[in-house]
């Protein structure tokens, strides 16, 4: 290894020949500010396109300011990174940013995670001396996501996010000059495009010019209505994430505190997503091993892999890039959707009241739950089985805005009976959390054996692309797993060649899987906060008495009483889906 | 959601095809593809770039991107009869502009626009090399010197 010797603020470091003055200092524990720069840590994914500025540092003998995010060290180098030079040309490089900044921060989505807000405050800006135009381009809504591009900074973190992460490829910088934006094809709303929603555009924005759709004002009204019963679900990735709001370490695992705030909030039931993904793993577990008999058999039409279709964002992706292997996925509702079905069929029948006279409303780790409980199959009579979804980041906000003291609530149950919930469903909510509780009840089912051991650390992990094989009693089950929607089309590549090994894939499009989602609390580029997540769902899981779907008592009563059994026609109807070719969808006007 | 508007003929989709097989269908060679695809359709409409999108490999987003950034390249057809107003120094300080906002006015269109009937189209250029004859206009072949704006009707009934 070939390393260079250089001095930052009168420190001697040794570093490795190709390192960044920006990763150098903070080597030495020095952080640079830094606003369009993005370091995606363990997808190695990094956005340095040295365009803000923010982060310029002084090296003697240069006749300019170099950017550190950008530059190389070299032997011998000597940078100063808080000369009175550095400091006052990145205060006017800010000064510069927010010139044509529309000023509502008091009432703008991002406020109080908005890194050009903390940078100005960073920078001790009081006034800016120069006045730019505003720019006025139109709000783009979509079911999930808003674009205000007037707060866009072009620092093309969702750009990177969009083309290179998820490979999706819809948004672009655009124009030039001071008309230059971010923005889809032929600027197109995002509603006409193959955004899948998944909302890490999102995640990455540093600025308010992409947040996600608002339904908490909807929710209060909703909690107010004496004529209304209110039901609200909780996906497994939400308690893992939620307590980082409050102040708490990443990885403080809130499952009763949330029970508990919701309850405060005046939900009328308070029940689990986690019930639904015991029933997720009922159907799909089923579904996996009859196409996997079928294939032992000799069928050589049963289709292999079988694809979890959890994540409305994969799903979605899928059917605008790979229609033609539509009939590959799992048949299997998300867990959101076979909640509100449940819901709004058995439960509201076990109460006594219409469907019309329920809400049911689900809190995710997500924005393309949004969408997904949108979509025109998901509704009976035109009433939704799911009528909105709200997002972590949202049910913060709502737990704030009621006054409710989050750290001294008393740790609470959810309701009975759509609120038991077993180990293998509260890990759905990461990377190879779905494919593990499958595997735990499709082991049990199909050799008639009680697992010895439920942990299955072969599936685990956060390596974007991983695989494993499970022994089924000498069938030996080849299972992949990706998490990326970039990762998930490699997987989807080599099946359509013909070329894939597996039995079983799981798929989720945001880095991390649910924890990482795009409604999950900000992480500002800190991908120990994902780690840490991670980490809390198998604690969780660990801890659990009841670790396998098929033994929830309440799924187990529910088929008795009402579905009969997994893939009956009932079950059909209330818990599978087909799939659309969205391939021809995009229309340019 | 209404599908795709396919108005390019299948011909189009084989002259496009073709351009992009001569640089190996690589996505770095955009730029290139998209020059001789204008050459061949005289501007690059949504679905020509979606087109080329497809053959490269790559986002519409990213074409669409490359489009806009180069003022070079246009998404609005150029009329049967372009009009290219100097605005070259001698042009300018001999009344160009004045000359220009007439056609504006009486065609009813911006720069770089074309009226609803495709006759005409607006563009400026710099200089076309005969400042004694300054201010010039060109319209399609046809060079006229020493416009004033009171000749600019009389230059489009030229055209009728």
């Amino acid at each position: 290894m070939e390393t260079v010797k250089l001095i930052i603020d009168k420190k001697l470091v040794e570093v490795e020949k190709g390192t960044t003055i920006l990763q150098a200092a903070k080597k030495i524990g020095i952080n640079i500010p830094t606003l369009c720069y993005m370091n995606l840590g363990d997808m190695h994914i990094e956005n340095k396109p040295g365009g803000c500025r923010v982060c310029v540092v002084e090296v003697e003998g240069r006749r300019n300011l170099a950017p550190a995010c950008a530059t190389d060290c070299t032997d011998g180098m000597v940078v100063h990174t808080h000369s009175i030079r550095v400091l006052n040309a990145r205060k006017t490089v800010v000064q510069l940013i927010l010139s044509d900044h529309p000023f509502d921060c008091l009432v703008c989505a991002k406020s109080g995670n908005c890194e050009l807000q903390d940078l100005a405050h960073k920078m001790g800006i009081r006034e800016i001396p120069y006045q730019g135009q505003q720019s006025t381009y139109r709000k783009d809504t979509s079911p999930s996501i808003i674009r205000d591009v007037d707060k866009c900074i072009m620092c093309r973190r969702c750009e990177v996010m969009c083309n290179e992460v998820q490979t999706v490829g819809v948004l672009s910088a655009i124009n030039r000059g001071f008309k230059a934006v971010v923005a889809p094809a032929f600027e197109m709303n995002l509603d006409h495009l193959i955004c899948t929603y998944c909302g890490q555009c999102v995640n990455v924005c540093p600025t308010g010019a992409l947040t996600e759709v608002d339904h908490t004002n909807q929710l209060i009204n909703d909690l107010a209505d004496p004529e209304k019963t209110v039901i609200v679900q909780t996906a497994p990735a939400v308690r893992a994430a939620l307590g980082e709001e409050f102040g708490l370490a990443p990885g403080t695992s809130v499952t009763g505190k949330m029970a508990g705030a919701l309850r405060e909030l005046g939900f009328n039931y308070v029940f689990d997503t986690d019930f639904a993904a015991d029933l997720t793993i009922m159907e799909e577990g089923t579904e996996l091993l009859g196409r996997l008999t079928r294939h032992l058999e000799g069928d050589k039409e049963v289709k292999l892999p079988i694809l979890t279709s959890c994540c409305p964002a994969w799903v979605k992706f899928f059917e605008h890039n790979f229609p033609e292997m539509k009939d590959i996925p799992s048949t299997a509702r998300s867990p959101q959707q076979m909640f509100g079905s449940i819901a709004k069929t058995f439960f509201a029948d076990k109460i006594g009241i219409n469907r019309k006279k329920m809400v049911v409303v689900s809190i995710m780790p997500c924005v393309a739950k949004k969408y997904e409980c949108s979509r025109d199959e998901f509704k009976a009579d035109g009433n939704p089985d799911v009528d909105y979804s709200i997002s972590t980041r949202e049910l913060a906000s709502l737990i704030k805005r009621a006054n409710i003291d989050f750290l001294s609530l008393p740790d609470e149950d959810f309701d009975h009976p759509m609120g038991e919930s077993t180990g293998a469903s509260v890990i759905f909510g990461t990377s190879g959390g779905v494919i593990e509780a499958a595997v735990r009840t499709a082991y049990e089912i199909y050799t008639g054996k009680t697992l010895q051991k439920v942990d299955f650390e072969e599936l685990r992990g956060l390596e974007g692309l991983r695989s494993a094989t499970v022994d089924f009693d000498g069938l030996k089950l080849n299972i992949g797993i990706a998490h990326g929607l970039g990762n998930a089309r490699k997987l989807l590549e080599e099946i359509k060649a013909g070329k894939s090994v597996y039995h079983a894939i799981e798929i989720m499009a945001c880095p991390g899987g649910c924890i990482g989602g795009g409604g999950q609390p900000y992480i500002h580029g800190d991908s120990s906060i994902l780690k840490a997540r991670h980490k809390a769902l198998y604690t969780e899981d660990a801890g659990k008495t009841l670790r396998k779907s098929h033994e929830n008592p309440d799924i187990i009563k529910l088929y008795e009483d009402f579905l009969a059994k997994p893939m009956s026609d009932k079950a059909h109807h209330l818990l599978h889906t087909h799939y659309f070719d969205r391939k021809k969808e995009i229309f340019i006007d | 959601m209404s599908s795709i508007k396919i108005k390019l003929k299948e011909k189009d989709i084989n002259q496009i095809d073709e351009i992009c097989k001569c640089f190996n269908n690589e996505p770095g060679e955009l730029i290139n593809v998209l020059h001789k695809v204008q050459n061949v359709f005289g501007y690059l409409p949504a679905e020509v770039q979606d087109v080329v999108a497809n053959k490269l490999n790559m986002s519409v987003a990213k074409v669409y991107g490359v489009v806009t950034f180069y003022s070079f390249f246009t998404m609005i057809p150029k009329g049967r009869y372009p009009i290219s107003i100097c605005t070259g120094t001698a042009c300018y300080v001999r009344g160009a502009e004045k000359v220009l906002d007439e056609f504006k006015k009486q065609l009813n269109i911006k720069v770089g626009e074309s009226t609803p009937d495709g006759k005409f189209s607006l563009n400026c250029l710099r200089c076309v090399g005969a400042c004694g004859l300054a201010p010039v206009v060109q319209v399609a072949d046809k060079t006229y010197g020493r416009v004033s704006p009171d000749l600019v009707k009389d230059i489009l009934k030229n055209y009728e």
